[in-house]
């Protein structure tokens, strides 16, 4: 019992971290940055369509550091975090794939092109959503790490090269929209990074709460085979 | 028995086994076939634009039914528990996924040099490129896909459903090989030159590559009891 109000005690820390950091990150995106001169105030969607894509990309990476460490470990911590991760970052990537069209409307005037980057956050919704499948899938505990695992690697070798085969085969058909940089001003730059780190402190928060739910869930199961077999005793 | 033996028995089991039935081969077939036919109805197959979507469907269609070959390939080892006795064979674990991957290139080459004719004769397609190319895209094309969907396969093939997950999990994952085939089949029908076909075929080729190494290092993962 004293370890898990120990790992409470953390997760609520990083929870009140988390919300004053994005209480002041949303004052900063629709207080502090200046509105957009081009583009208005559709613009401040900005802070949180790359916040969110950042965090989804981090996400994925540690799916994959977590899957090979529990290859070489076997250790359920780093399935657990690797499960978790992926289960966010699937839900960042939908926060990405949601506000960008809304933003690219009135912007692009198109919902959506087939832009390398675009395309390729699409395609690794699409291998997380696959591994969040086969997870689910799997019957014993151990298979599921290790198939979840074994993907979790395969997914994400496959990201840079998805990106580059898409780069390619956009720069040969002719391109409708250009991408085009925007200059940020020093204040929409420190409003970004804001919410960069209100974020990754979300992200943080999610991740021990989710594990936390893992690890319960593996004691709940344990005790029921415990009662099963003093039932049958 | 060296390496190269034991991946050589295996083949030569499935192939002995596949060869007595023709059960996934004549499927295979038929499914590559009924694609392209539906395909027909969906572009209008007299149309032009037909000619700019033919390497698109023949790769569809390919894939599809390569496919079917896949999900059977570790299933089909699942009953009377064989997997179990390949497992214990004293030979490396790898010889296994060396050993299906092999087997389902033979049987997708043949599928694909049956249907490819009949496709093109199909549409009406006036075939300008060079033959050649068109063999060395559809081997790269070809292995790429085999090579990430055997791996794939037997992972799926230990799962609740694994027919229905490996399309999900396969798809995916070779995105970048779809574009690089469907691009390089494309630019050699209409005789582009060497140099417009290069960047793809180095897309297949680092395809290849990487999808033969990152399973072969994984197999062992695989195949645990």
């Amino acid at each position: 019992m004293e370890t898990f109000d120990k790992d409470n005690r953390y997760s609520n820390i990083l929870g009140w971290l988390a919300f004053l950091v994005t209480s002041v990150a949303l004052y900063m995106v629709f207080e502090y940055a200046p509105t957009e001169r081009v583009m208005g105030h559709i613009q401040r969607l900005f802070y949180f369509h790359v916040a969110a894509a950042w965090i989804a990309f981090f996400a994925f990476f540690v799916v994959f550091v977590g899957s090979i460490i529990y290859l070489k470990k076997r250790s359920t911590f780093w399935d657990n975090i690797a499960l978790a991760s992926a289960e966010i970052g699937v839900a960042f990537t939908t926060i990405v794939l949601i506000t960008g069209p809304i933003w690219a409307r009135p912007i692009w005037n198109a919902w959506w092109t087939w832009d390398p980057r675009l395309t390729t956050t699409l395609i690794l919704w699409f291998i997380y959503i696959a591994y969040i499948i086969l997870r689910a899938s799997a019957d014993e505990s151990e298979k599921k790490a290790r198939f979840a695992a074994i993907f979790g690697i395969v997914g994400f070798v496959d990201v840079p090269i998805v990106f580059m085969s898409i780069r390619w085969w956009r720069t040969i058909h002719p391109q409708v929209i250009e991408g085009g940089g925007m200059n940020l001003a020093p204040t929409m730059v420190q409003t970004l990074l804001v919410s960069i780190a209100a974020f990754t402190f979300i992200y943080f928060y999610l991740l021990l709460r989710r594990v936390k739910v893992e690890v319960l869930k593996n004691q709940v199961k344990e005790m029921k085979e415990e009662l099963r077999k003093l039932q049958y005793n | 028995m060296t390496f190269f033996k034991q991946i050589k028995a295996l083949v030569w089991k499935d192939l002995k086994s596949e060869f007595r039935t023709k059960e996934m081969l004549s499927s295979m077939l038929i499914f590559a076939f009924l694609v392209i036919v539906i395909f027909s109805f969906a572009f209008d197959p007299t149309d032009e634009t037909l000619k700019e979507v033919f390497p698109g469907i023949i790769w569809v269609a390919f894939i599809f039914a390569g496919i079917l070959g896949l999900n059977r390939s570790f299933v089909a080892e699942k009953q009377n528990n064989s997997i179990h006795g390949l497992m214990l064979c004293p030979a490396d674990r790898s010889a296994i996924y060396f050993g299906k991957v092999i087997t389902n290139l033979v049987l997708m080459l043949i599928m694909e040099a049956i249907s490819l004719p009949i496709f093109i004769i199909l549409f009406d397609y006036s075939f300008s490129g060079s033959i050649l190319k068109l063999i060395l895209v559809i081997l790269l094309g070809t292995f790429g896909f085999v090579a990430i969907g055997t791996f794939l396969a037997a992972l799926t093939a230990n799962t609740r459903t694994s027919e229905v997950l490996l399309p999900i999990i396969l798809f995916p994952v070779i995105v970048p090989l779809v574009i690089g085939a469907v691009e390089s089949t494309g630019a050699i029908f209409i005789g582009e030159e060497m140099s417009e076909i290069l960047p793809w075929l180095k897309v297949l080729g680092i395809y290849d590559l990487i999808f033969i190494t990152v399973p072969f290092m994984l197999f062992d993962f695989v195949l645990e009891v």
